[in-house]
């Protein structure tokens, strides 16, 4: 009996694996380039476990950044966890705060999507340990990899395989719009807030997809708690 | 690298832990409103949209073409009602004999 246990979360986690792969693959081969000893580069990974602030790091790293700048600007970069951890929060099932202190430590964007899209309610610890566990086991992994071997897949294989993890998005969101508005509605606008802070360039990466989700998110509860009422029906 | 790298991947390490941890912990078992609660829930389709566009259309530098097969494709999959693994690899397995052939 493990409808919900480690094992099926590990099975649920598995597309993360798969689309971490190429990205911390390459991470490990550009921080050997940057000069950065496998321990050192592996403990980033296992340290740290944010995949884009890394990649700016190593970026920083090159053109001589002071370390100081490099982590403040980590911390602008994942600002956008406190809105996923208090999102995932509503998700996951009661537990011991010590525990969810440790499984906190292993919330990215992706073991979020994963978690927060299931369509059950109150998703036990363990099912949500295993998918964050199968993901950082092989951004570690393949981390150490990329700076071992220090050469990448095939030129083909490595354009086809960025998409994975966007890929693995869509595959979680398409299920949940199909028949429900309110999900369409909700992806769309804040897709298209965020179009627009990509091309007229406003707010960085990280601060757009925030404002973004926010806006979207607030604007929909409110267009359905106003249908609600006039209704005169209870949400 | 010197030691001075160290101090920087602790100093990475808790910058990035406490926007993950300080939710997690703080509003374990607190009863938000309603209206507070249902914006939260909306979070991730929102998010998941934001995280899509533009995001895959730039996943090869300067070909948007690229990017916009790999979306059709997986959007197609997902909607011909294929779980997430299926999805995944079959936008890679499009966007591989794309390239080889282009």
């Amino acid at each position: 009996m493990d409808k919900f246990g480690f094992t099926s979360g590990m099975k649920a986690g598995s597309s993360i694996a798969i689309g971490y792969f190429p990205i911390a693959l390459t991470f490990g081969l550009l921080a050997k380039t940057t000069g950065l000893s496998m321990m050192e580069a592996t403990a980033m990974s296992i340290l740290v476990y944010a995949g884009a602030s890394q990649y700016i790091a190593l970026n920083l790293l090159t053109t001589g950044t002071d370390p100081l700048l490099i982590v403040l600007n980590t911390f602008v970069v994942n600002i956008r966890h406190f809105l996923m951890t208090a999102s995932l929060n509503e998700k996951m099932q009661s537990e011991k705060k010590w525990k969810k202190s440790i499984y906190a430590f292993w919330v990215t964007d992706e073991s979020f999507s994963v978690l927060a899209t299931r369509k059950e309610d109150k998703l036990p610890t363990s099912f949500g340990v295993g998918v964050m566990l199968v993901a950082y086991g092989s951004w570690v992994v393949f981390t150490a990899v990329g700076h071992l071997i220090g050469a990448n897949l095939p030129i083909f294989l490595q354009a086809a395989m960025g998409i994975a993890l966007y890929a693995m998005f869509v595959g979680l969101l398409v299920p949940s719009m199909k028949g429900n508005r309110k999900v369409v509605m909700l992806a769309l606008i804040a897709a298209v807030i965020n179009c627009f802070f990509y091309w007229t360039q406003i707010l960085s990466t990280g601060w757009a997809l925030l404002v973004a989700a926010l806006v979207s998110s607030i604007t929909v509860e409110i267009v359905y708690a106003n249908q609600a009422k006039r209704k005169g029906g209870v949400v | 690298m010197g030691s001075w790298y160290w101090w920087m991947i602790i100093g990475m390490a808790i910058v990035t832990y406490i926007p993950r941890a300080i939710p997690l912990t703080f509003l374990e078992g607190k009863e938000l409103p309603p209206i507070i609660s249902g914006i939260l829930q909306n979070i991730p389709y929102a998010i998941l949209g934001a995280m899509i566009f533009p995001a895959i259309l730039m996943i090869k530098e300067g070909d948007i073409l690229f990017g916009l097969i790999g979306a059709v494709a997986a959007f197609a999959i997902a909607f011909a009602g294929a779980n997430v693994i299926l999805v995944v690899l079959g936008a890679i397995a499009v966007l591989s004999i794309y390239s080889l052939f282009f």
